[in-house]
C-alpha cells in the first residue's frame, strides 16, 4: 500500500508540473500584452511599462519566468497580481466561498444522483425508471447557462423562494439553487451511470449465487450488488469533485457568487497571469488528490483490488 | 515469396483465383498463403455481422429513428437555412419590432418566433444559428476521434516508453478543464470564428478518446486472432488497421457521438461567456447571452435559442446513447 502510494505521487509529479506549464505557456507566450491590457485605450508611458514588465519578470524568456514562478510556488508564494495584490490573498477570499457551493453540489449529486440511478437501475423498465432516463436526458441537453437562468426565474423572481442572488455565501439556504444547478449535469451522470452499472451487475453470476442461496434482497443489494456496481460511480464522483471547482465559472456568474469561477473569469479577460495560473495550478493539485483518493478508495469497494 | 512469373515468359498467367500452383511448381502454396494470411472473408463476415447486427437492431429503435431524423432535419437547416425563412437574420426594425412578442399567426413567417432586442427575426437566427453549432460539433467531434484515436492506438500498441508518454500528456490535459483551458486559449485570439473555437475545444478535447481507445486496443490487442496474425508474420500497420481497428473502433464511435452534443454545449457555454464565437456569426450561445438583459420582461428571446441548443444536444446524445445500446452486446 505504501510503496503503491509513493508510486502514484512520483507519477503525479510529471503531471503536475506539465499541466502548470501547458497553462503557463497558454497565459504567457500566446498574444496579448498583460502590461498593454493594463492601460487599457491610454498611451502608456515605455519607461513605466519596461519597469512593470522587470517587476512581473514579464522581461525574461519564457522559462525561466515558468521556473522562477515554480520555484515561489514551492515556497507557497503566487506572486502578486498586476493589480499589486497578493494572488494568494485573492485566492484565500474566493476559495472558502467556491468549496462551500462544490460541496452542496457534491451532495446533491450523491444524494440525488445515486437514488435516481438505484431506483431506475433495480427495476429496469419500470414507470420510474423511464421517467429517471427522459429526466436525466433532459437535463443533460440543457446547458447549464440556461438551466441557471429558469431556476433563478422560477424560483427566485416568479416564487420567491429564494433571492436570486447570493448576497451572503456561508448561508448555506442561499446555495441550494446554485448548488442543484451546478450540480444538475453530474447528477444525472451519476444517476445513468449507476442505473448502466446496477443492470451489468444485476446479471453478474455472484449475485445469481447469492439470489439462489436464499439471502434476503436487502442483503444481496447492501452487500454484493452495490459494492461491485458503486466502483465506476465512485470514479466519476472522484474526478468530478475538481470539475465542480473550475467548472462554476458559469454558475457563479449567473447567481454572483465571488468564487474561484468569478475571479477566474475576471483574470482571464483582464490577461491577469499571475491569478489565472495560481487558480490553474490549486485546481490541478485538487484533481490530482482526488485521483489518487479515488485509487486508494478502490481497494475499500472492492476486496480484489489490493495494491501491493 | 518472391515473384515468379517472368515478364519474358510467353506463357499465360493463371486465371486469378485460380493459384492451385504457380509456374515454378509450388504446389498449393500459393492458395494455402493466401487463405492463412488473409482470413479476411471469413474475418469480414464476422465484422460485417456486428455491424450488421447493430445496424438491424438499431433501425428497431424508436430513439435512433427520432434524433436521425431530428439530426438530418439540422445538417439541412445548417446547410441551407434559406429554405425556411426569407427572413434576413440580420435585418433589425427597431421602430416596429423591438421585442415584439411571438406571433403564432405568422406561420413559419418572420415574427413567428417574435423579435429580438435589436428588432432581428429570432426565428430566422434561430435557424440561421444551427450552422455554427453543427460546424463546431462535427469539426471538432472529427479531429478528436483522428487525433485521439491515433494517440490512443499507439499507446495501447507499442505500449512500453510511447504508453508511458502518450498517457502522461493525456494526463496533463486531463487536469486541465476543458471550458477553463479554452476561455484562457480563446482569449488570445482577437478574431474568433468557428474554426478558432473548434481548433481550441479539439486541441483540449482529444484526450478523452485517446483514453478509451488505449483501453480498447489493449482489451483487443491480447485476443486470439491478434496474436495469430503476428505469428503469421502480418506487419504492424495491417494489425493496427486490419485486425485491432475494426474490433476497437465501437466504443470510440459511442464516446465520439455523445461527445459531440457536449461540444455543442461548450461552445455555446463559450459564447455566451463572450469569448466564443462573435459577430458577425450567428449563433446560439451569443444570442442567449445578449437575450439574458431582457430575460424578466421577454423570455421568449431567451427561450427560442434555448431550445434549439438543448434540442440538437438532445438529438445527438439520443443517437450516442442509441448506438452503444446496439453495439454494446453486454446490454442486450
Amino acid at each position: 500500500m505504501g510503496s503503491y502510494v509513493l508510486r502514484r505521487v512520483l507519477q503525479m509529479i510529471p503531471v503536475f508540473f506539465g499541466a502548470t506549464l501547458l497553462i503557463f505557456l497558454m497565459v504567457y507566450t500566446l498574444p496579448g500584452d498583460p502590461i498593454a491590457a493594463m492601460y487599457g485605450d491610454k498611451a502608456a508611458d515605455p519607461a513605466t511599462v519596461a519597469n512593470l514588465r522587470h517587476k512581473f519578470y514579464l522581461d525574461q524568456p519564457v522559462w525561466k519566468q515558468y521556473l522562477h514562478y515554480m520555484g515561489n510556488v514551492l515556497t507557497l508564494d503566487f506572486g502578486t497580481s498586476f493589480t499589486g495584490r497578493p494572488v494568494s490573498e485573492i485566492m484565500a477570499d474566493a476559495f472558502p466561498v467556491t468549496i462551500r457551493l462544490a460541496l452542496v453540489a457534491f451532495f446533491f449529486e450523491i444524494v440525488i444522483g445515486l437514488t435516481l440511478g438505484l431506483v431506475s437501475g433495480l427495476k429496469r423498465g419500470s414507470i420510474g425508471d423511464t421517467l429517471v432516463l427522459v429526466l436525466t436526458l433532459v437535463v443533460i441537453s440543457i446547458p447549464v447557462f440556461v438551466l441557471g437562468y429558469i431556476a433563478q426565474t422560477v424560483f427566485a423572481i416568479n416564487l420567491g423562494w429564494v433571492t436570486a442572488t447570493v448576497q451572503d455565501s456561508t448561508d448555506i439556504t442561499q446555495l441550494i439553487l446554485p448548488g442543484l444547478v451546478l450540480a444538475s449535469l453530474s447528477l444525472a451522470y451519476v444517476a445513468r451511470l449507476t442505473r448502466t452499472s446496477l443492470g451489468e451487475n444485476l446479471r453478474a453470476d455472484y449475485i445469481r449465487t447469492a439470489t439462489a442461496k436464499g439471502l434476503p434482497r436487502r442483503t444481496i443489494v447492501g452487500r454484493h450488488l452495490l459494492r461491485n456496481s458503486l466502483i465506476p460511480v465512485v470514479t466519476f464522483l472522484g474526478t468530478d469533485l475538481g470539475a465542480l471547482m473550475g467548472g462554476a465559472i458559469v454558475t457563479e456568474g449567473i447567481f454572483n457568487i465571488q468564487g474561484v469561477g468569478n475571479i477566474l473569469y475576471k483574470a482571464i479577460n483582464q490577461k491577469e497571469g499571475p491569478t489565472v495560473v495560481g487558480v490553474v495550478t490549486i485546481l490541478v493539485i485538487v484533481y490530482l488528490v482526488a485521483s489518487l483518493v479515488v485509487d486508494l478508495l478502490y481497494a475499500v469497494l472492492d476486496p480484489r483490488i489490493r495494491y501491493a | 515469396m518472391p515473384d515468379v512469373h517472368d515478364e519474358n515468359d510467353p506463357r499465360p498467367l493463371p486465371p486469378p483465383g485460380s493459384g492451385h500452383f504457380d509456374y515454378a511448381g509450388n504446389q498449393g502454396l500459393l492458395v494455402e498463403q493466401d487463405t492463412l494470411l488473409e482470413p479476411d472473408p471469413a474475418k469480414r463476415e464476422e465484422a460485417r455481422s456486428l455491424w450488421g447486427d447493430a445496424w438491424r437492431d438499431l433501425r428497431r429503435r424508436p430513439i435512433f429513428l427520432i434524433s436521425a431524423a431530428l439530426i438530418v432535419l439540422l445538417l439541412i437547416i445548417a446547410i441551407f437555412p434559406g429554405l425556411f425563412t426569407n427572413a434576413n437574420p440580420r435585418q433589425s426594425d427597431l421602430v416596429h419590432n423591438y421585442l415584439r412578442k411571438p406571433d403564432w399567426t405568422d406561420f413559419f413567417g418572420a415574427g413567428w418566433f417574435g423579435y429580438d432586442g435589436q428588432g432581428r427575426s429570432i426565428y430566422a437566427r434561430v435557424l440561421y444559428g444551427a450552422r455554427a453549432s453543427i460546424t463546431v460539433g462535427l469539426t471538432v467531434t472529427l479531429a478528436v476521434t483522428l487525433l485521439g484515436g491515433l494517440a490512443g492506438m499507439l499507446a495501447g500498441y507499442f505500449g512500453g516508453w510511447a504508453d508511458a508518454v502518450l498517457s502522461r500528456i493525456v494526463d496533463i490535459f486531463f487536469g486541465i478543464p476543458l471550458l477553463l483551458g479554452a476561455l484562457v486559449l480563446l482569449n488570445a485570439f482577437t478574431v474568433r470564428t468557428v474554426w478558432t473555437v473548434a481548433f481550441a475545444l479539439a486541441f483540449l478535447g482529444w484526450t478523452q478518446i485517446a483514453r478509451v481507445m488505449r483501453g480498447a486496443v489493449l482489451t483487443v490487442k491480447q485476443a486470439d486472432y491478434v496474436v495469430a496474425g503476428k505469428a503469421l508474420g502480418a506487419g504492424t500497420s495491417r494489425l493496427m488497421l486490419r485486425h485491432i481497428l475494426p474490433n476497437a473502433i465501437a466504443p470510440v464511435i459511442v464516446v465520439a457521438t455523445i461527445a459531440l452534443g457536449g461540444y455543442i454545449t461548450a461552445e455555446a457555454t463559450l459564447s455566451f461567456l463572450g469569448i466564443g464565437l462573435q459577430d458577425p456569426t450567428i449563433s446560439w450561445g451569443v444570442d442567449i447571452s445578449s437575450a439574458q438583459k431582457v430575460i424578466r420582461t421577454a423570455s421568449f428571446v431567451l427561450f427560442f435559442p434555448a431550445a434549439a441548443l438543448s434540442l440538437t444536444v438532445l438529438a445527438f446524445i439520443m443517437l450516442g446513447d442509441a448506438v452503444r445500446d446496439a453495439l454494446d452486446p453486454k446490454l442486450r
